[in-house]
């Protein structure tokens, strides 16, 4: 056997390959992950500005129009601007939202007066620059030009620009403004939705996985189900979001993008993976417990929900707990129905206008606004870590209430 | 007022098991029942509610249809059907107050008030039809506590047809698909012939808005995208199978239990993510790094849409359906084949290529037209990374566009009803629905015959 070295260089070969493709498919996690992170974690910070403000005491602060008042403040700390192209080019700088705070500020302060510095949200352009996602060329940063960089020079010399914790993006819904856009209205969308989808599909789910596997005879029709709802798990989601197009909004006429429609949609669409973990995890209870209870005088009912279910119930729940974190993450279904709406309002209740988390992703990823990319990130995590934290509920359930026979 | 009558429904029902129930306990201390007191008052319960609750969705089903029917009459001059709707869900929404909106129609004050009127109406005769109902049912349901009657066989009969109610359900779950796309894709067809659709070679289904405009008819040969899928679901096969089944073979045949623990769950994180990810990903990762290799080989014409950066994005989220398949192909093999090979001296490579692979062909070649399938189907990666002009191309440096890309494009944003546009992506489904339908069919045979092989 002279060839047996090139045999054993083909067996390092080989099993070089399939280490290869391992490392591979780990690192496209890695890479994938990284740049998630690397981009989105600049989002949780935001730009402020500080203007110095002086209102006293005997100004009825009910007069004041915010706007006006917070722009005259800010212009005062240039006093050498003369053009109006100056002055636009500074206020430029603060954003729009700036006066709701400068609201705020004027609430809280009822009867009382306000000097000093006070930090301002700074307008998207101006926070890219600070956080350098917009490299400086000579005197202009990306959309800022000469004009707008003589004071942000000016203001960074005297510290008066600042990054402090976003408080924008957990709190507030959609905008049009970057700096203001946040996701809250996408998360209770996407919790009105998923516990929607949880309430229909779950007790629908559990009773038809109780009847395939401890009512039905084995019979062509039994066959016929359980074939069905393992196609059904294979069925693209893009097509339940027709079905929910083509029943709930066309035939009941229920509201276009509204949590109700999409819960009920994604309810369809969890439905089968859901039977399929409960089945399993109804076979796997042993058949003595059942034999006993029958033998004690149970009625087969009063075994299902007195022994089976409950021994059943933690991979009941894991496979629910997987198969709604694939729900909460799903995007196509919901675009179909209509969930994609520009919406600046929180949901008050599963029947408004919303967005999701996973359509408020792709509605930013969508925007050629370059500020929304790295929020698109930072949603992203959010919906990632929403993820880990379920799988890490159905991995502690697993581990903690399964029973091994 | 349906709040208040749902309440007292359930009052009602709460009220028969109490009453119930402590008839049923009083009876039990002198003499043996056939069920027990609790089974009493639950058919009390049951006999209260569930009367009760069909008749009040039947109800306010049966309310809506003919409120949409007789709202419709007040618009009956206007032709476009997505404008009739909504019109009446204007009235509706006017009389409910969630919108002050009044739309310049002649008909729109009188629907109002019909509305309204059939609104109070309805509201009456619903409460007092139901609650008469309901009242019946009550006194009917108090009349059988007795010692031999059978309360537990009536409650468990009604729970098991809920349970077979809940099964069955999946199967209307397919026949609605089935219906939905169906009827839609057949009044796609009455306006673009069936030929035309499957076999034509130009796709552009933006129709003109105004009848006077020239040259855009809208054309619905589906040849483009068809080709356009399978291009981008070949790419991502040609990511994920090489990748998937390598290290499938790997983690089945080398590695030691540790690296398996914990290198497998980390790949089937890749599928756990949601795809919007990968979408958001391949744009702004994928696609520069392709443009600046690209540039790096002086490659001009690459499509900043291209295939490729879909294709291969989309291969690596497959990559663990045909990782785990291909891995329960591998692992189903029975050691013996496996243990003799290795007695008669052949390497573990020589074993796992000529016999566990053949051994478990069947297996892989399932794994590998399910992940195909799911490639087919997926939706958000390409809508984001891939175009929506559909060229007919088989180049994967040119933009393709797909069937899900298509059906998202044409469903979005502003639509025409009942125009040809919009029904096309019904047909598109269907198609898409059909083919995703063989795929899993014969990919579960093969896997389910092949598995009972070794069983």
């Amino acid at each position: 056997m002279n060839n047996i070295s090139l045999r054993n260089k083909k067996e390092k070969r080989f099993q070089l390959y399939g280490k290869t493709a391992v490392l591979v498919a780990i690192s496209f996690l890695g890479i994938l992950l990284f740049n998630i992170f690397s981009t989105g974690i600049s989002a949780f910070k935001q730009t402020y500005v500080a203007v110095n403000l002086n209102i006293p005491l005997d100004v009825n602060k009910s007069e004041i129009n915010p706007r006006a008042e917070l722009n005259k403040s800010f212009l005062k700390m240039f006093p050498e601007i003369q053009s109006r192209t100056e002055r636009r080019a500074a206020l430029s700088l603060l954003s729009k939202g700036a006066k709701y705070e400068f609201e705020e500020l004027l609430d809280e302060n009822e009867g009382k007066s306000i000097e000093g510095y006070h930090w301002f949200l700074a307008s998207a352009d101006l926070d890219m620059y600070i956080k350098g996602t917009v490299k400086r060329q000579g005197d202009t940063a990306g959309r800022i030009d000469e004009n707008q960089m003589k004071f942000v020079d000016q203001l960074e010399s005297k510290n008066l620009i600042e990054l402090q914790s976003n408080k924008y993006l957990l709190s507030s819904a959609d905008s049009r403004e970057p700096e203001m856009a946040g996701i809250k209205g996408a998360i209770i969308g996407s919790l009105y939705s998923i516990l929607i989808a949880f309430l229909v599909s779950f007790p629908i789910a559990v009773m038809a996985a109780v009847y395939l596997e401890k009512i039905a005879t084995k019979n062509k029709f039994s066959d016929l189900i359980e074939t069905n709802i393992n196609n059904l798990a294979a069925v693209p989601s893009i097509v339940f979001g027709l079905l929910g197009l083509a029943i709930f909004l066309n035939f009941f006429e229920l509201p276009r993008s509204a949590p109700l429609v999409g819960g009920l949609t994604l309810a369809l669409m969890t439905l089968p993976t859901i039977v399929i973990a409960s089945r399993a995890a109804i076979k796997s209870v042993p058949p003595s417990i059942e034999e006993a209870a029958i033998g004690m005088g149970a009625s087969k009912v009063q075994t299902i929900f007195g022994f089976t279910l409950p021994l059943a119930m933690p991979g009941i729940l894991t496979g629910t707990i997987i198969g709604i974190a694939q729900a909460i993450g799903e995007t196509a279904p919901l675009l179909m129905i209509g969930m994609v709406a520009f919406v600046v309002d929180v949901p008050g209740g599963p029947m408004d206008a919303s967005t999701a988390l996973p359509v408020q992703i792709y509605l930013w990823a969508d925007s050629p606004e370059r500020a929304f990319t790295e929020r698109t990130s930072a949603a992203i995590m959010v919906l990632l870590a929403f993820l880990i934290l379920l799988n890490l509920t159905a991995i502690y359930l697993r581990k903690k209430l399964e029973k091994k026979w | 007022m349906t709040e208040f009558l749902l309440i007292l429904i359930i009052a009602l029902a709460v009220y028969g098991f109490v009453l119930n129930k402590s008839k049923a306990n009083a009876l039990s201390e002198v003499n043996i029942m056939h069920s027990q007191p609790h089974y009493h008052g639950l058919y009390s319960a049951f006999m209260t509610l569930v009367p009760a609750i069909i008749l009040l969705i039947s109800w306010s089903f049966i309310v809506n249809m003919i409120t949409n029917i007789t709202l419709r009459e007040f618009f009956s001059d206007v032709t476009d059907s997505g404008l009739v709707r909504f019109y009446t869900d204007g009235v509706i929404a006017y009389v409910e107050g969630t919108s002050d909106r009044i739309i310049d129609h002649i008909g729109f004050l009188p629907a109002v008030e019909h509305y309204q009127s059939l609104q109070y109406n309805n509201k009456i005769l619903q409460f007092i039809v139901v609650l008469t109902l309901t009242l019946m049912f009550f006194r009917y349901s108090l009349k059988f506590v007795e010692v031999q009657f059978k309360a537990r066989d009536y409650i468990e009969k009604v729970v098991v047809y809920v349970m077979r109610a809940s099964a069955v359900f999946a199967i209307f779950v397919t026949i609605g698909i089935v219906l939905s796309l169906l009827f839609e894709t057949l009044r796609f067809f009455d306006s673009v012939n069936v030929f035309d659709f499957l076999f034509g070679l130009h796709w552009s289904p933006q129709m003109a808005i105004r009848a006077d405009q020239v040259g855009s008819s809208g054309s619905f040969g589906a040849v483009p995208v068809f080709t356009g899928t399978l291009l981008i679901a070949f790419i991502a096969m040609s990511v994920a199978a090489p990748v998937g089944m390598f290290s499938a073979i790997y983690l089945s045949q080398y590695a030691s239990d540790r690296v398996r623990s914990y290198a497998k769950p980390i790949i089937e994180i890749l599928a756990g993510i949601p795809t919007v990810v990968y979408g958001f990903f391949a744009v702004i990762t994928v696609a520069p790094f392709f443009r600046d290799m690209g540039a790096f080989l002086s490659f001009t014409n690459m499509s900043s849409e291209s295939a490729l950066i879909a294709g291969s994005v989309l291969g690596i989220m497959i990559i663990p359906f045909v990782a785990s398949l291909t891995d329960d192909a591998l692992t189903a093999v029975p050691r013996s084949l496996k243990e003799g090979s290795l007695a008669m001296g052949a390497t573990l490579s020589e074993t796992t290529k000529q016999v566990i692979i053949p051994a478990s062909f069947h297996g892989i070649v399932g794994s590998f037209l399910l992940a195909f399938s799911r490639a087919i189907g997926e939706t958000m990666i390409v809508v984001m990374a891939a175009g929506f002009a559909a060229n007919l191309t088989f180049n994967p440096f040119d933009s393709v566009s797909t069937v899900t890309v298509q059906i998202v494009g044409l469903l979005t944003g502003d639509q025409e009803f009942d125009s040809p546009k919009t029904l096309s992506a019904f047909a598109l489904a269907f198609v898409l629905f059909f083919i995703t339908l063989i795929l899993n069919v014969i990919s579960l045979t093969i896997v389910k015959k092949y598995r009972e092989e070794y069983e």
